[in-house]
């Protein structure tokens, strides 16, 4: 190539040779976004407004320095206290009721998988109800449930308790099903085939093969409810969630900012704790 | 058990672990004195008067409320739970690409620690907790709830195309910039091609999860099926409620569905 064509090269202006496909991309893109944003009712004016920001400065002003007086610091120890409480008793529950539903639920302790037997239309309709269970369980999130629990067990921990457990125990028994599945399930089929009942060959065939995938997955599980267990407290299930609740609501900034300092370290407590706990199960 | 073994281990005293056995002990006394501070009278749940209580709630839900008006109501707050979580997760996408730019490390080392930090702190404030901040600086509604799942999914993203922007292959890039283009173009033309199908996937991904925290954020009055279902729960129009519940239930399914076809097509 000689210097007077790549003169005459850069001289051309520059165009992007995609450019009327992504033009009208873009305007495609506008047309569809506009009814969202109108009924996302999208008003960046209103952070503006003169009253909402007189409300959101002050609240935020009180944020330094946080809270700290004794008693309400009793208070948070409480708090904070129950929200632990809380994810532990309801994984618990959860796991009362996702272990048995799991066993039911999976395949790898079919009978009639292992060859043509009686019973096997019986066997696939008993897992397909399991699993419809535990769909059904985890369908609506914790924080629906715990709306309705409060409305009848009133105000407190028992209403986030249930609403873990129920859900938890659809997700567990769900997650349990698959990785029973997804293990060597050779050991359980030739006892199986052998003539042991299904409880000798989960304990004695999938057991020992899954067993430290199930309890780092419960683990995890534990280190999410944490965070749920905070999050229902805002409907009244009890623990640092409602405290953090009642304190915005009074517009107290201080109390907020301290509680959303405890919450940040109890999620990072939580991370820590399920980490070195599954570390050490590997 | 390893899986490699010949020969099985002798079982008895060989099998004794004190660690097992302490971390057991613990993980029980968690257990029960977890039950213990909570001290839920679990008893008093299973009488019959309370079980009846319960049973009477339940029926209350039914039949749910199918009046044309309700529906009509009810399908505009399922149609704006949709919405909110649309727009705040292309705005969050939108936002979290510029942070990712400083968080990958484009601008300095200063840049992207502040940058890093910036997005876990707007990760680890939960959305609901954001809504209700929301709600004080921006008033009651789905606008709210739009800033609140803004807010959190930019931290999740940001992060994400921080690390997908960090492990792209530099060789388009740097070609450009030795060819004379500049920084933006080379950005432009020879990374964010790459990265583009995992901008994608991730979005939508986030775009699927923030359909379902749309549909709750409204219980602290952040607008579309939450707010509703708030509202009519606690003037304890259960029928109502019920329709609310059925509405969110077929959105989540469908939500899944579609992702499911969605993933599949992207996956082949």
């Amino acid at each position: 190539m000689n210097v007077a064509a790549i003169d005459a090269a850069a001289a051309l202006p520059l165009r992007d040779p995609d450019a009327r496909r992504r033009l009208g991309g873009a305007l495609l893109a506008i047309v569809l976004l506009w009814p969202l944003l109108q009924l996302a009712e999208f008003r960046p004016a209103a952070l503006l407004d003169a009253s909402n920001l007189r409300v959101i400065g002050n609240f935020l002003a009180g944020f330094l320095p946080p809270a700290t007086d004794a008693e309400f610091l009793g208070l948070l120890v409480r708090a904070t206290l129950e929200t632990l409480a809380i994810a532990t008793a309801g994984i618990t529950l959860a796991l009362f009721l996702a272990a048995p539903l799991a066993v039911v639920a999976t395949r790898a302790l079919s009978v009639s998988a292992i060859g043509p037997g009686p019973g096997r239309w019986r066997g696939q309709a008993l897992r397909a109800a399991c699993r419809a269970i535990l769909t059904v369980l985890r369908a609506i999130p914790e924080i629906v449930w715990a709306l309705m629990f409060v409305r009848v067990l009133g105000l407190g921990p028992a209403a986030g308790v249930l609403a873990l457990a129920i859900t938890y125990g659809g997700m567990l028994g769900k997650v349990y099903t698959e990785i029973l599945e997804s293990t060597d399930t050779r050991p359980a089929r030739a006892l199986l085939a052998a003539g042991s009942g299904r409880l000798a060959a989960l304990a004695y065939g999938l057991v020992p093969n899954a067993a430290q995938e199930l309890t780092s997955y419960t683990v995890y599980r534990w280190e999410c409810a944490v965070r749920a267990s905070v999050i229902m407290g805002f409907v009244g299930a009890g623990g640092l969630g409602q405290l953090m609740d009642q304190s915005m609501k009074m517009l107290n900034g201080g109390e907020a900012s301290s509680i959303l300092l405890v919450f940040l370290l109890l999620v990072l407590l939580a991370d820590a704790i399920s980490a070195v706990l599954r570390r050490a199960l590997a | 058990m390893k899986s490699g073994d010949d020969t099985c281990p002798p079982a008895g005293p060989a099998d004794f672990c004190l660690s097992c056995l302490l971390g057991g002990a613990a993980l029980l006394l968690a257990i029960v004195a977890s039950f213990a501070w909570l001290d839920i009278d679990f008893t008093a749940l299973a009488t019959r008067e309370s079980a009846a209580a319960m049973g009477d709630f339940v029926a209350s839900f039914f039949p749910p409320d199918l009046a044309p008006d309700f529906l009509r109501k009810v399908a505009l707050g399922s149609v704006q739970t949709f919405a909110v979580a649309a727009v705040g997760t292309l705005l969050a996408a939108a936002l979290g690409m510029l942070v990712a730019l400083p968080a990958a490390g484009r601008l300095g080392a200063p840049a992207r620690a502040l940058a890093r930090f910036a997005l876990n702190l707007l990760r680890s404030v939960p959305e609901l907790v954001w809504a209700t901040l929301m709600v004080l600086a921006a008033g009651l509604g789905p606008f709210a709830g739009t800033l609140a799942l803004m807010l959190h999914t930019i931290g999740v993203l940001g992060r994400l195309f921080a690390e997908a922007i960090e492990n792209a292959p530099p060789a388009p890039e740097s070609s450009l910039r030795e060819a004379g283009g500049g920084g933006t173009v080379a950005f432009v033309y020879g990374t964010l091609p790459l990265v583009w199908p995992q901008v994608i996937a991730y979005s939508l991904y986030r775009l699927e999860m923030n359909i379902r925290m749309a549909a709750v954020l409204g219980f602290v009055g952040a607008g579309g099926l939450g707010q509703m279902l708030y509202f009519h729960l606690s003037i304890f129009q259960q029928a109502q409620a019920a329709t609310v519940l059925m509405a969110m239930l077929l959105l989540v399914l469908v939500v899944d569905s579609l992702s499911h076809l969605v993933r599949g097509r992207l996956a082949g």
